[in-house]
């Protein structure tokens, strides 16, 4: 589903990816992990199409198409779907609003009907129950006065809502709680399936304990520097990055 | 030959398609002879059969227009060249045998037009519950639902049509509120003012309906200046609302209205606008200039008046809905939405005077300025000597979208009375890429994206709006963005 090759990215003057391989197959999940600055959103941004983050060389496929040529709308009507490890506010618009609004852009793109209102409010009640989120989340306004918690809860209720084909979870685990956690696990482990990809960004192992992965990937100094099965990641939680970054 | 037939010239297709009220409709004219003096004063007032006192009054009003008393206003943030106030016609009205006396009497080529315009005048038709006064150039076309509201006592009709009804109630408060020595525009309203609407709600009578008037200016080289003034007796309540749009010419217009509010003790008005004058095209041709006076007076104790407006359109705004808060717990409101995008420059804001004891006011302003557009909110605050516990709250919010427009606030504050509290926000921002790029990768196109980051900048405004034009004012902001980034 996703094959990136050879990626390259400078940001601001800066190589921050220098040679990223990285290969995911339809439901497949896979982590990228390393230590603070290595690059780990930089890639989220390059594969959902942020402006300042270009390949300099390299590419990336997505279902065959080149991703890179695509403006950002169009990877996520295509189905890429980035949970953000900072959620945006948008002042004055309602959660439903946006979230609606989304739904619909992504379903017109496939050539599928808009969602009615009523339709649209049935199943976002359903999705924010599965959350134990409280519907009032519907009208207030985006993020805005979101405790960090209830920011990533929302970045779920929105991947939940859009079914992605792919998505990447930019440390969706920073800022929960031990229980906020069980229940975005559970979210996400909730949208695996064989038609699937996901690429699960994360700096502690913790988070694996409930998605457990199929592939661990280490990223340092802008490659990846090691790829294993899920006990890469106790291994990293016990000995840290230090090996890593001093290998390069 | 009384009816023509409609073309419709495709300026939409050749344009884009931005704004959709840009057709002319080809029905013949009675025009006055351009230009201004007192014969087209005389020959304005013959043609509407006006009684000797508002001729007089017109005619004062021009005199003193002329005179060196009245000035054009230089202070306004606008830049325009000079308007040559004598190569415009000050009169047009569709020629018709006789004055309809029923909407089936209306030419059919103006029934047609208002139909395109989303302003059905059938009855049937009509959104249910909102009554249409509908002014097209300097003439109403048609008035809706009058029998049904005169039932209740009360008076919806053109204003031409009530100096003749109801005299006593036109001469009583006619220039009460903006006086013929108002200021420049103001007096030359006074003296040409072509046609608008007039409402008197009974004592104790709520409106059940929203009562509205639709202005078209269809004529070339044609001003309009409409009069319109409402009066809600004591304990009566009215909700007005006021649409307008234009045909797309490569001159400017002129639009130059006067507005009055009248509302007496524990009597409300909320008057509500959507103007969408063509606003020019993307290089700054063309284009209304809206020079515009609207004014209330709370009279009476308690009384409420509240302006709410959506400026999308013309080329040039300089308007400030204002109220005089005369009764004691009086109060006055302001929200406002002005776009300026392109080459549009508006100063718009509005005047809040407390002279009663225990009034209140409240203005929310939300400017949004794309392209080459400058805007300035102009707000005066002042507070009387005896206006004791006088309260102001202003929020001014400025939306800047790219780095060719400007944003600019100028509040006056004026203070004669100690116990008054006076609050004063005000924010500029900027659409953050971060925004942008949230809403796009969740798939909504950069324009969308736009669209709905400034609805929610707007969103205190919008929901002051009465539910379908709410509706209609986030299609129209839409609109007006287009082209605002990329
Ligand atoms: N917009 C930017 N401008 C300047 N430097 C940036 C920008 N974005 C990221 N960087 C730099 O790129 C490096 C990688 O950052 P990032 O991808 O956020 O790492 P990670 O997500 O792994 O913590 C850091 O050194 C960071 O300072
Ligand atoms: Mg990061």
């Amino acid at each position: 589903m996703l094959e990136i090759r050879d990626l390259h990215t400078v940001v601001d003057g800066k190589p921050i990816l220098r040679g990223v391989d990285l290969e995911i197959v339809a439901g497949e999940v896979h982590a990228v992990m390393g230590p603070n600055g290595s690059g780990k959103s930089t890639l989220a941004y390059v594969l959902s199409g942020r402006e300042g983050y270009h390949a300099d060389s390299g590419e990336v496929l997505y279902d065959g198409q080149m991703l890179l040529e695509l403006t950002p709308e169009e990877r996520a009507r295509a189905g890429l779907f980035l949970a953000f490890q900072y959620p945006v506010e948008i002042p004055g618009v309602p959660n439903a609003t946006f979230l609606r609004t989304a739904v619909n852009a992504v379903r017109l793109a496939r050539g599928e009907e808009e969602l009615s209102a009523m339709a649209f409010l049935k199943e976002a009640r359903a999705k924010l129950k599965q959350l134990q989120m409280d519907e009032s989340f519907l009208n207030r306004q985006v993020n805005v006065g979101f405790s960090g918690g209830e920011k990533k809860r929302n970045e779920i209720l929105q991947m939940a809502m859009l079914e992605p084909r792919l998505a990447v979870l930019d440390e969706t685990d920073s800022g929960l709680d031990i229980d906020a956690l069980k229940i975005v696990a559970d979210g996400i482990n909730r949208l695996r399936s064989a038609g699937r990809a996901m690429l699960v960004i994360t700096h502690y192992q913790r988070l694996l304990d409930y998605i457990v992965p199929d592939k661990v990937h280490v990223l340092a100094e802008g490659r990846i520097v090691r790829s294993g099965g899920k006990e890469l990641a106790v291994e990293l939680e016990k000995k840290g990055y230090a090996e890593f970054s001093s290998a390069a | 030959m009384s009816v023509s037939v409609e073309t419709v010239k495709s300026v939409e297709a050749a344009t884009g398609g931005e704004y959709k009220y840009g057709f002319y409709t080809d029905i013949e004219s009675e025009l006055a002879p351009k230009g201004l003096n007192e014969d087209i004063v005389r020959f304005i007032s013959a043609k509407k059969g006006e009684p000797e006192w508002l001729l007089d009054w017109r005619l004062k009003a021009f005199r003193l227009w002329l005179s060196s008393a009245a000035e054009e206003p230089a202070w306004a943030n606008v830049r325009y060249s000079p308007i040559d106030f004598q190569d415009a016609y000050y009169y047009a009205a569709p020629k018709q045998a006789e004055a309809p006396k029923s909407l089936e009497e209306v030419d059919p080529a103006l029934l047609e037009t208002y139909e395109k315009l989303g302003i059905p005048l059938k009855e049937q038709e009509i959104l249910a519950g909102v009554a249409i006064d509908a002014v097209f150039d300097s003439v109403s076309v048609a008035t809706t639902f009058k029998g049904k509201l005169a039932e209740l006592g009360i008076i919806f009709c053109p204003i031409s049509e009530a100096v003749k009804t109801h005299p006593e109630l036109v001469k009583k408060y006619l220039g009460s509120v903006v006086p013929v020595a108002d200021n420049f525009y103001a007096t030359l309203n006074s003296a040409v003012f072509s046609d608008g609407s007039f409402v008197y709600v009974p004592k104790g009578v709520r409106c059940p309906m929203e009562l509205s008037t639709y202005f078209r200016i269809n004529t070339a080289e044609t001003g309009q200046f409409e009069r319109t003034l409402i009066v809600a007796d004591v304990g009566s309540h009215v909700s007005y609302l006021e649409g307008c749009t234009a045909p797309m010419r490569s001159e400017h217009q002129l639009h130059a209205a006067v507005v009055e509010l009248v509302a007496l003790d524990d009597a409300e008005i909320k008057y509500s606008t959507v103007q969408n004058w063509y606003p020019g095209d993307k290089e700054g041709r063309g284009g209304i200039y809206n020079f515009v006076t609207k004014r209330g007076a709370c009279r009476g104790r308690n009384s409420k008046i509240s302006w709410t407006q959506v400026e999308t359109g013309s080329a040039i705004t300089w308007k400030y809905p204002s109220v005089i808060l005369q009764g004691d717990h009086s109060t006055g409101e302001f929200y406002s939405v002005a776009i300026t995008n392109n080459y549009q420059q508006a100063d718009t804001g509005t005047k809040m005077i407390h002279i009663g004891r225990n009034t209140s006011s409240t203005i929310i302003s939300k400017g949004i300025s794309a392209g080459h557009g400058q805007q300035t909110y102009r707000g005066l605050v002042r507070i009387l000597g005896k206006a004791d516990n006088a309260r102001n709250y202003t929020q001014c919010d400025s939306l800047l979208i790219g780095e060719k427009c400007g944003g600019h606030t100028v509040p006056y504050i004026e203070v004669k009375n100690q116990t008054a509290k006076v609050e004063h926000e005000a924010t500029t921002s900027k659409i953050s890429d971060d925004q942008l790029f949230y809403c796009r990768q969740r798939g909504l196109s950069d324009e969308d994206a736009v669209a709905l980051i400034v609805n929610g900048f707007c969103r205190e405004v919008f929901q002051k709006l009465p539910m379908e034009f709410a509706v209609e004012a986030q299609k129209l902001l839409g609109i007006s963005l287009e082209g605002a980034i990329g």
